[in-house]
């Protein structure tokens, strides 16, 4: 009952917010932030109403406008898109908390920033695949622009990058959805598994929509080779912009393509063109591999981070190619728990810029000791990526090898374990610069706020939490997950 | 299949083929151009192959424009979903490029050149330069523009 309003105002809140700073950019530019801080505590709250709603009484359902399914465009939530309802609002508050002091502080600024988490709250919503594609596009373009907020000149590049090639992916993703209309004739996602079941699974016309859509949802999970953009853009954005992007864009990307998985083709689809499964291994396995190595030979901290996710959204591939229900809680694990802890990193390492000046793995040497408590943060939030216990990454890569366990794909098993040993040797080199080399020159760039210490220290936290509550986690997706063990 | 062979079939698809073609001089315009403005002209003629799928699959044989009076026989009009679908699409790819060319226009005034080798170049000179200077937007602005000349 409450879904009629609810829904829709999740989605209103953050892009009718997201006027209201550039309107008032000209008269009191330093008032983005107090309204983006409204706005973010306002939709906080009702994504967790919400998140109360479902889990306690099931799914809840919205019809735009009152009009029914088939014509209409219906909004609904679950077990599975809850976690990330509630990652979108949570890093949207968090990171304000960080960009109060570290800036960017223009109006126009935080209108983006609202924008781009309306956009991305849209996708976790929505229940019909053509909408889906525009709010992808709302937090596209939303992105895009953030990306070039920054000074550097090589922002625009960068930013320019980000858009041609998210936009290719954004755009094969459209026609993909083209494909499945043809096939069915319908858009939401519940008709859209009648009709493809209805047009059988393997069908030209299905296996093209599910081609197009899985290639263009892999260039913004940014699975190897389709990558490119993620460390230019990351690497030159202001920190609050790569920490929300790095913990936000990818991980929603993957959510759509598990909702599209899970609600509209089904298994059905790999288990009628067996190859395409193949496929997904390949690009899953490319991926860890890739990332692993350009993450070895990179330099820059900041590209470092952007590489080993590569590598971390190629094992959440590597859960929903695998499929069995152990190995999609470890795919939904991996994505929330890479989201708070890639988005940690990227504070933790803006803070140790701030302080010491330091920006490359070289540079990083002894910076523990000027800085302890964002190396510690570091320290664990890089562990926690490796997959040391009790951390959320390794309960994400525990329950995605015991699913390839269970699904008789050993060797599946065998790519995420050697994932975690050369993501130990990147990471490895990053801590013992951090706590063993002796100290360099260090020269402060900025202020270090309460707020960036907390936020920071808030993501290790959070990480190790979440780790020890992944049982919870399992049990609380039962619901959404039912059924779909090939 | 209809008769003909291949240029039969192919005829009777032929807003197919031709949205194919589009798509795929699109993308090789967007990879292999190396100048800025025509990689997002590359970007906007592979959307327009794929708008032009979206509206083919709406045609209907003899159909008219869908303003269909109430009591109307549906099967008399082409499906207008489509249509407004692709009306949607339009609109975020006309914002695409408007954000594409703002980005563009800084990318010009900050290296005084449109082509992508260029940029590159003077971008990695940029970042080699950084850890001794850690360059504000000015430093590198005047600095690389000389360069860009060439």
């Amino acid at each position: 009952m409450p879904g009629e309003a609810l829904l829709p105002s999740l989605v209103a809140v953050p892009l009718l917010g997201a006027t209201v700073p550039v309107l008032l950019a000209r008269r009191r530019e330093r008032l983005g932030w107090p309204v983006a801080l409204v706005v973010s505590l306002v939709h906080a709250a009702l994504a967790a109403w919400t998140a109360l709603v479902v889990l306690r009484e099931g799914p809840v359902a919205a019809e735009i406008g009152g009009i029914p399914a088939p014509f209409g465009i219906a909004l609904r939530v679950d077990a599975l898109s809850v976690p990330f309802l509630v990652l979108v609002a949570g890093s949207g508050l968090a990171v304000l908390a960080y960009t109060r002091v570290a800036g960017p502080r223009s109006g126009p600024f935080y209108g983006l920033y609202l924008l781009l988490v309306g956009g991305l709250t849209g996708v976790c919503v929505t229940a019909d695949a053509f909408n889906l594609y525009v709010f992808l596009e709302i937090s596209g373009l939303a992105s895009y622009g953030l990306v070039a907020r920054s000074d550097r000149p090589a922002a625009a590049v960068a930013a320019l990058q980000y858009l041609l090639v998210g936009t290719v992916g954004a755009s094969l993703y459209l026609f993909g959805v083209g494909y499945a209309y043809v096939a069915t004739g319908v858009l939401s996602l519940r008709g859209l598994a009648a009709g493809f079941a209805a047009a059988g699974h393997g069908s030209t016309l299905v296996v093209a929509a599910f081609v197009l859509v899985v290639v263009g949802l892999s260039v913004k999970l940014a699975l190897f080779p389709l990558h490119v953009w993620k460390p230019d853009a990351y690497a030159v954005a202001p920190t609050g912009v790569a920490a929300l992007l790095a913990a936000l864009a990818s991980t929603v990307a993957g959510y759509a393509l598990l909702r599209l998985l899970l609600s509209a083709f089904t298994y059905e689809t790999l288990r009628a063109v067996p190859a395409l499964r193949w496929g997904l291994f390949l690009a899953a396995g490319a991926s860890v591999a890739a990332g692993s190595l350009l993450a070895f030979r990179a330099t820059e901290v900041r590209r470092l981070l952007a590489y080993s996710s590569v590598t971390q959204y190629g094992l959440a591939a590597f859960g929903l190619a695998v499929g069995t229900r152990l190995a999609l809680v470890g795919a939904v694990i991996q994505l929330v728990g890479h989201a708070v802890m890639k988005g940690g990193l990227y504070l933790a390492v803006g803070v140790i810029s701030a302080r010491t000046g330091a920006e490359t793995v070289d540079g990083y040497a002894g910076v523990a000791e000027e800085a302890p408590g964002a190396g510690a943060a570091v320290a664990v939030l890089a562990l926690g990526m490796v997959g040391i216990p009790p951390t959320v990454g390794f309960a994400g890569k525990l329950y995605i090898a015991a699913g390839a366990f269970e699904a008789g794909l050993w060797p599946v098993a065998a790519v995420v374990l050697a994932s975690t040993l050369l993501s130990l040797a990147y990471f490895g080199r990053l801590i013992q610069r951090l706590y063993v080399d002796s100290p360099g020159e260090f020269a402060p760039t900025g202020p270090v706020s309460t707020g960036m210490a907390a936020t920071v220290a808030g993501a290790a936290t959070l990480a190790v939490v979440l780790g020890l509550g992944a049982a919870g986690v399992e049990s609380a997706l039962g619901p959404a997950l039912e059924g779909v063990a090939p | 299949m209809t008769g003909g062979g291949l240029p039969g079939v192919l005829w009777a698809r032929l807003p197919y083929v031709a949205a194919v073609v589009l798509v795929a001089v699109g993308l090789f315009v967007l990879i292999d151009d190396r100048n800025l403005v025509k990689k997002v002209i590359g970007l906007n003629v592979f959307q327009t192959g794929i708008f032009l799928f979206l509206v083919a699959s709406a045609v209907r044989e003899g159909g008219r424009s869908p303003t269909v009076p109430a009591g109307a026989d549906p099967t008399a009009y082409v499906n207008p979903l489509p249509q407004v679908l692709v009306l949607t699409a339009i609109v975020v790819g006309v914002s695409v490029t408007a954000v594409a060319l703002a980005l563009i226009v800084r990318v010009y005034e900050s290296y005084g050149t449109l082509r992508a080798d260029l940029v590159r170049e003077a971008v990695a000179d940029d970042e080699d330069r950084e850890p001794e200077v850690d360059a504000g937007p000015e430093d590198g602005d005047g600095e690389v523009r000389t360069g860009g000349a060439r």
